[in-house]
């Protein structure tokens, strides 16, 4: 199979190299002929590398350990969900993943967009025909071919790490790759629009989907990759600052900077430069994201080893970079603004705010992230950037975008009136200055979590109001029951209520930001029936006693897991089971050092998080670390609601009339009967 | 799961003849010279209880010391929060320390910590000391002196900046109402309740 995989490879680099010169070709002389071979041989690159993820998968569960990568990344008992996501575990798998994923995609735009965006289409070929013959290029001249085999062949492979043994590899890795890759498609589409000098909506239209795919899988990965980091590292947090951390961020942020002010084009037919630029920017963060994790340039857990393979991210980035921004540059006359705006108070002028803040926090984390480089480059001395820096820079920013998130609605579309300020804001600023109250009178002091939860009181009251003026208005202009109202109301402007249902995930993400300030943890080494007692922020008192050790084989893993019982003012409430876990081989040698999972007892109002740390000197007496965390489970509710709410605004459909306002057309103002 | 032959049946024939030969010697040990049992120890007896060996410690990892006083001490644990480990985590020494208690370069660094405080040093003395025997890469942060300065300030003050120049940009884009060269196209006979009207429509269907 690898013989086919080798091919898979060949083949996929050829037709991507036909593919990006037919495109390319065919956009600037409109031959149909060489468009359609272009988008050919996108199809064919899609099934050569389809073979080879297939060649992969075979020699994966075949247990094949003569190939170097199935012998790096699995043994023949690690359980058949991370045999499975071997593909992606591992820095040649994951190019081959990205190839391929980026192939299925292209073809996708291809396939499926509307006819009358046909110019486009073979620059679009020619873009992704590009990119997926350098990730090609890279597995078969960078030393990263996933087929490669060793010289001989050993009994069993060295399994997968622990710390990927866990359910969050299965969709983590994918939903990231899935988000990076996709915002390909919407590159593609730029650069089409400006190789054909078709600077009009029109493009904007046709990545529309893709634009928001590439957020929400982002934003799926992102949250994922938070709940991955607290349920299975054990340090009991869920965002480290970590560069790769980071290098995740930067899209979504520039990604949905440019989710709101397209908005502004949409409508008003302004800010066709920044959207264009952002759009670029989003996808060359994407590289340089991957660039940071594969080429051990800076310091990282998630890193992959290091290997050459950065230096040809390196290249391609800065060559991508120039010609992208080159050709942005040659076009800028063309991309003059259709209307200006009328006023500063208005919502198009907020969305500029919002789209600043988005822009300087993506900025701040990509300086923090390079900043130890600079810093050995100018002074030849290293540092470190940890989270300490990005939260002194970060958490201002972001408490501004959260002000901002509540203000954006609030304002009318080209003018607000004082009337209407007024109107708008009164409900929402007396909910975040009640709660700021509320916070102050229960005793909180810590500025930056009252800040956060009274602004995101500010801004849920912000989204009751709108959604409840729209469900009135539809209670009483159509006598809809209010339920009725509500669903229709969602369903008739998914957009803006998805939207609003974004907004809404936000507050709860940074309440539970905020309760994270809050968190108390201590170290205890207890023998058994021996207990320790934390107090939580709200004052309750929780014991927790060790109860002994088991010890047993489990699928490839030999446990030592410790009981503990937790009690809530002397009431028990269950029972913890953090472990250490020594992995093996079918032959049972230990595959890696012996890892810890962490217990974890999840409460709306918090987590109690156990890790067993060891035990001493043999015995049963072991040493725990308990650690309260408040909030943490809005973390993952918040990141459920941003899932329905992007899921809500890209789902097919709406009215007739929805999709007007949508794209940006009239509206007819509806005269009513008069008597 | 498949283990080795002797990880398979861990309690052999022989191991129980051991087991129960041990059991007997063990219960005549405690009968004492006279032939009398002792007294039983009551459940309420002060001092620690009894613990029971693990069957195979290896597999619990590195065996570690009872945790002290000072590993829970507030003022350390701040410390060690600013001193960056140097296992190649990217983490600090407390959390490294006690994320899943397997590095080994972090609870040395912790003892460097503790040995530090025990001759008198204050926290900002410690974490000099760190800085001379480790280089500034030893802070999580670095200090807000000299070049650094340049990675705190850069981001905020670009950020007013930015602020400040899309202030003045949205004041040029702004039209006068004198100029006249964008309005609305308003119907001459609306009177100011209908383009309230219109506007708070436009307001409706807006996203």
């Amino acid at each position: 199979m690898t013989v086919l995989g080798n091919l898979g490879l060949w083949l996929a680099l050829l037709f991507g190299v036909w593919g990006a010169v037919t495109g390319f070709a065919g956009g600037r002389t409109s031959r149909p002929d060489l468009a359609e071979s272009a988008r050919r041989a996108v199809f064919a690159m899609c099934g050569a590398l389809a073979v080879a993820v297939i060649a992969l998968e075979w020699a994966l569960f075949q247990h094949d350990f003569n190939v170097e990568y199935v012998a790096a990344y699995t043994s023949r008992n690690l359980p058949i969900f991370y045999t499975w996501s071997a593909l992606y575990a591992g820095q040649k798998g994951s190019l081959l993943f990205w190839a391929t994923v980026l192939s299925f995609f292209g073809s996708l735009a291809l396939l499926f967009t509307a006819p009358r965006h046909r110019d486009l289409l073979p620059y679009v070929a020619g873009v992704v025909c590009t990119v997926a013959a350098f990730f090609v290029s890279v597995m078969l001249f960078g030393q990263a071919n996933p087929f490669a085999r060793l010289p001989y062949t050993p009994l069993d492979g060295s399994g997968l790490n622990p710390q990927l043994q866990n359910p969050g590899m299965v969709f983590h890795p994918p939903m990231l790759y899935l988000g990076y890759i996709s915002i390909t498609i919407p590159f593609a589409f730029a650069i089409a629009a400006l190789l054909s000098n078709r600077l009009d909506g029109d493009w904007l239209v046709a990545i529309r989907k893709w634009t928001l795919l590439s957020w929400l899988f982002l934003s799926i990965g992102i949250c994922l990759g938070m709940w991955w980091a607290y349920v299975e590292l054990g340090w009991g947090g869920y965002w480290a600052w970590d560069p790769v951390e980071n290098a995740s961020l930067l899209p979504w942020l520039t990604m949905t900077a440019f989710l709101h002010s397209v908005m502004i084009q949409e409508k008003r037919g302004m800010l066709k430069k920044w959207n264009l630029a952002l759009i670029l920017g989003s996808w060359l963060l994407s590289i340089l994201g991957t660039f940071i994790t594969r080429s051990g340039v800076i310091s990282s857990v998630h890193s992959f080893t290091q290997s050459n393979v950065g230096y040809f991210f390196l290249f391609f980035l800065i060559a991508t970079a120039a010609a992208s921004y080159a050709l942005y540059v040659t076009r800028l006359p063309l991309l003059l603004a259709e209307s200006r705006l009328e006023s500063m108070v208005s919502r198009e002028a907020s969305f500029l705010f919002n789209n600043l803040v988005f822009v300087a926090i993506a900025f701040s984390v990509l300086w923090g992230t390079l900043f130890p480089i600079l810093s050995e480059w100018v002074r030849g001395t290293k540092i470190t950037v940890g989270p300490p820096f990005f939260n002194t820079v970060n958490v201002p920013l972001g408490l501004l975008l959260l002000a901002l998130t509540g203000m954006g609605p609030l304002i009318a579309w080209r003018r607000a009136s004082l009337p209407n300020l007024r109107r708008q804001f009164a409900v929402p600023l007396t909910a975040g200055g009640f709660t700021l109250l509320v916070l102050l009178v229960g005793g909180m002091r810590d500025l930056y979590a009252l800040l956060a939860i009274a602004l995101g009181g500010f801004v849920a009251a912000t989204i009751a109001q709108e959604f409840g003026r729209g469900t009135s208005a539809r209670h009483r202009q159509y006598g809809e029951p209010y339920l009725l109202a509500f669903a229709r109301l969602v369903a008739r402007n998914r957009r803006r209520y998805g939207g609003y249902i974004v907004h809404a995930g936000m507050v709860f993400l940074f309440v539970a930001f905020a309760g994270m300030a809050f968190k108390t943890e201590t170290e205890a080494t207890l023998r058994p029936g021996e207990s320790v007692s934390l107090k939580s922020p709200y004052g309750q008192s929780y014991s927790f006693t060790h109860l002994g050790i088991s010890q047993y084989d489990a699928l490839n893993r030999q446990v030592t897991a410790a009981t503990v019982e937790v009690r809530l003012d002397g009431r028990r409430i269950g029972f913890l089971t953090p472990e250490k876990r020594q992995h093996v081989d079918a032959l049972g040698r230990p595959t890696f050092q012996p890892s810890t999972e962490p217990a974890i007892m999840s409460m709306l109002r918090e987590d109690l998080y156990g890790v067993l740390g060891g035990t001493v000197n043999g015995t049963e007496q072991a040493v725990f670390r308990f650690t309260i965390n408040p909030l943490v489970w809005w973390v993952w509710y918040g990141g459920l609601v941003v899932a329905l709410g992007g899921l809500i605004v890209m789902w097919p459909g709406g009215t007739p009339a929805a999709r007007r306002a949508q794209a940006g057309y009239a509206v007819r103002l509806v005269e009513p009967t008069r008597p | 799961m498949t283990t080795g032959p002797e990880r398979a049946s861990p309690v052999t024939r022989r191991g129980c003849l051991a087991l129960g030969a041990a059991t007997a010697l063990s219960a005549l040990g405690r009968q004492g010279p006279s032939g009398r049992a002792r007294a039983q120890a009551p459940d309420s007896a002060e001092g620690p209880p009894p613990v029971g060996r693990l069957w195979d410690p290896a597999r619990a990892g590195r065996p570690l010391p009872p945790v002290t006083a000072a590993d829970n001490d507030a003022a350390i644990q701040a410390l060690e929060k600013q001193i960056h480990c140097t296992c190649g985590c990217n983490l600090d020494v407390y959390t490294c320390r006690t994320t899943d208690f397997t590095c080994t370069v972090s609870p040395a660094l912790h003892q460097h910590v503790l040995a530090l405080a025990g001759q008198g040093l204050s926290g900002p003395e410690i974490i000099d000391q760190f800085v001379r025997e480790h280089g500034v890469a030893i802070l999580m942060a670095p200090p807000k002196r000299g070049f650094n300065l340049l990675g705190y300030l850069l981001p905020p003050v670009a950020t007013i900046i930015a602020a400040g120049v899309l202030i003045v940009v949205l004041r040029r884009w702004t039209v006068r109402p004198a100029s006249g060269r964008a309005q609305p196209a308003a119907d001459p006979g609306a009177t100011p309740e209908e383009l309230e009207r219109l506007r708070r429509e436009l307001d409706r269907l807006s996203v």
